[in-house]
């Protein structure tokens, strides 16, 4: 019998990947729901009996403290990130001529190196004897080496430095799609600056806050070698309680538990993206564009 | 008018100057010719030397490259056809694939760190080389399937009828048809997947085991110890690898179709 090349070209295809991300992403997450939800084992990493317990020791004031400092310094981090990166992203997708490219380009290089250099790099200008602290007394600010590695600033510098490409790539596709003649509609019917910035183009460039602003918030929270290297010991957040978890305390369960909590937040960030999206193309549509 | 001009460069240039000063320190100071003090010694190519006479470390490397360079290549392959079936084909659970796709690439790595490791245990696989390359190939897919589909979407259908309506199996279509138009995105989803591999720390580190060392929990684990010059000329030539990929990568999308 002759197999139908279409059939069989085309559901190799489509059956590969969906084997390949049932086996490795799919089931591995179920498996991390249900861990979540098993006790702590003796000798095995989990004992197979139901219990809430894991995520009731969530609300331990010791842990509900690394929640809420995470949430803390991973929304300050996406804040400075939005703050410095809007005018950046706006700027860049202004720009015209021939070194467009070459600047854009400067933007996505950060983006693909090793997140783990550039922190290594951020010590070494943070350290009491490193660059910041040199520059700092050669203008006669201070007169002794100050503290600025191991302490929560440190972090979130740290923390700004490595995602700010994440947050300014999304807000600069959606800034050069913007329709230049709606501002221009704007300003002929009299609105002010302030107006169309507010009314405008913040309510149609928000599907790129929206995903620049999970793309830095979501790996705030989870790498956990930046406050391990610029943040010392006294940085426990999410991403340190889970590493903990799993490779110190070797408490599956509890760590499982955590790492829900953050799929969570993924997924109520992902509803606000997707009903943002939504609204925006049914203005489109309002508007006729 | 030239004020306001001025103030915009003036603001992408810090932009520009916060991104890229650390690592130009980083690399500056890879030549100093001083183990401690921050001053300047002097040019050296000494902490190369010693990189280059560190055997543990250049197994270490080949380690790495190793499983880069099969990830990358596994997950280019599955990547592709993933990107060519979603822009050909209607199938079961389409839309849910091209979301999930997105998903992936914005989860927090953590997550997909400690799953796979759950997995790989509930298996009873040993955790090291294979369990590595699993999971590389696992979070470089969705970055390859963005890539390829990126440049498929700006195809020119017409091409792909003329060639079923010439005769052309699906598959030969595919062979002699779309892949040869492909060939730069797939080269840059290559080149890219490389990149995430080499420099995967977070995942990585869940999914090896003690006897599988990569250049990235390495670093980890020595920067961890302190600043050494060696950490500096290391972080330099990956760094230097992954600009002159990037570049290579970014080149061939932007190549007009």
């Amino acid at each position: 019998m002759r197999v139908n090349p279409l059939f069989s070209f085309k559901w190799f295809s489509a059956g590969l990947i969906w084997f390949w991300l049932g086996l490795f992403v799919l089931v591995p997450l179920l498996m991390l729901l249900t861990a979540s939800f098993l006790q702590r084992g003796e000798t095995e990493f989990v004992k197979f009996a139901f219990t809430l317990e894991n995520y009731q020791r969530i609300f331990n004031p010791i842990y509900l403290d690394v929640f809420w400092n995470s949430f803390y310094l991973a929304a300050m981090t996406t804040l400075f990130c939005l703050l410095l990166g809007y005018p950046f992203a706006f700027l860049l997708a202004r720009v015209t001529g021939k070194y467009k490219h070459l600047l854009l380009l400067f933007v996505i290089i950060p983006f693909w190196t090793s997140s783990l250099i550039r922190t290594y790099a951020m010590v070494i200008i943070l350290k009491t004897n490193g660059v910041m602290n040199s520059f700092l007394q050669w203008l006669g600010l201070i007169q002794e080496p100050i503290q600025l590695l191991y302490t929560p600033a440190a972090v979130v510098v740290g923390l700004v430095y490595s995602l700010l490409p994440f947050m300014v790539l999304p807000l600069y596709a959606t800034i050069e799609k913007l329709d230049i003649r709606l501002i221009e509609a704007a300003k002929d019917l009299g609105a002010r600056n302030v107006r169309i910035f507010w009314s405008i183009i913040i309510p149609l460039t928000m599907p790129g806050i929206i995903a620049g602003s999970m793309l830095v918030f979501l790996p705030a929270l989870g790498m956990f070698y930046i406050p391990d290297l610029l943040g010392g010991a006294k940085a426990l957040l999410i991403g340190n309680l889970i590493q903990n978890q799993f490779l110190s305390a070797r408490d599956w369960p509890f760590g499982a538990a955590v790492s829900i909590i953050l799929v969570l937040v993924m997924s109520l960030l992902l509803v606000l993206y997707y009903f943002s999206i939504l609204r925006n193309s049914n203005n489109r549509d309002k508007v006729g564009l | 008018m030239s004020l306001k001009r001025l103030s915009k460069i003036s603001y992408m240039s810090l932009i520009y100057g916060f991104l890229y000063f650390p690592i130009l320190i980083l690399i500056i100071y890879s030549f100093n010719d001083s183990k401690y003090s921050f001053a300047w010694k002097g040019f050296t190519l000494n902490w190369y030397h010693q990189l280059f006479d560190n055997q543990e470390l250049l197994e270490v490397a080949l380690n790495s490259l190793m499983v880069a360079v099969v990830s990358a290549s596994v997950a280019t392959l599955i990547g592709t056809l993933t990107a060519v079936a979603l822009y050909r084909y209607h199938f079961f659970g389409k839309k849910v694939l091209y979301g999930l796709i997105y998903i992936l690439i914005m989860s927090p790595e953590i997550v997909m760190g400690i799953s796979l490791l759950i997995l790989f245990i509930a298996l009873s696989m040993p955790l090291g080389f294979w369990t590595l390359l699993l999971s590389h190939i696992t979070f470089c897919i969705p970055f390859v399937v963005i890539t390829v589909f990126g440049r498929l979407s700006g195809f020119n259908k017409a091409i792909i009828e003329a060639a079923k309506d010439l005769g052309a199996s699906e598959f030969a279509t595919f062979r002699l048809v779309v892949l040869p138009m492909l060939m730069p995105a797939v080269i840059a989803g290559w080149l890219l997947s490389f990149t995430l591999s080499m420099d995967d720390v977070i995942i990585s580190f869940f999914v090896t085991g003690p006897n599988f060392q990569l250049l990235p929990l390495k670093i980890y684990s020595m920067v961890k110890l302190g600043v050494k010059p060696e950490i500096n000329a290391l972080s330099t030539i990956m760094f230097i690898i992954t600009l002159i990929i990037v570049i290579i990568a970014q080149s061939l999308l932007r190549e007009k179709k």
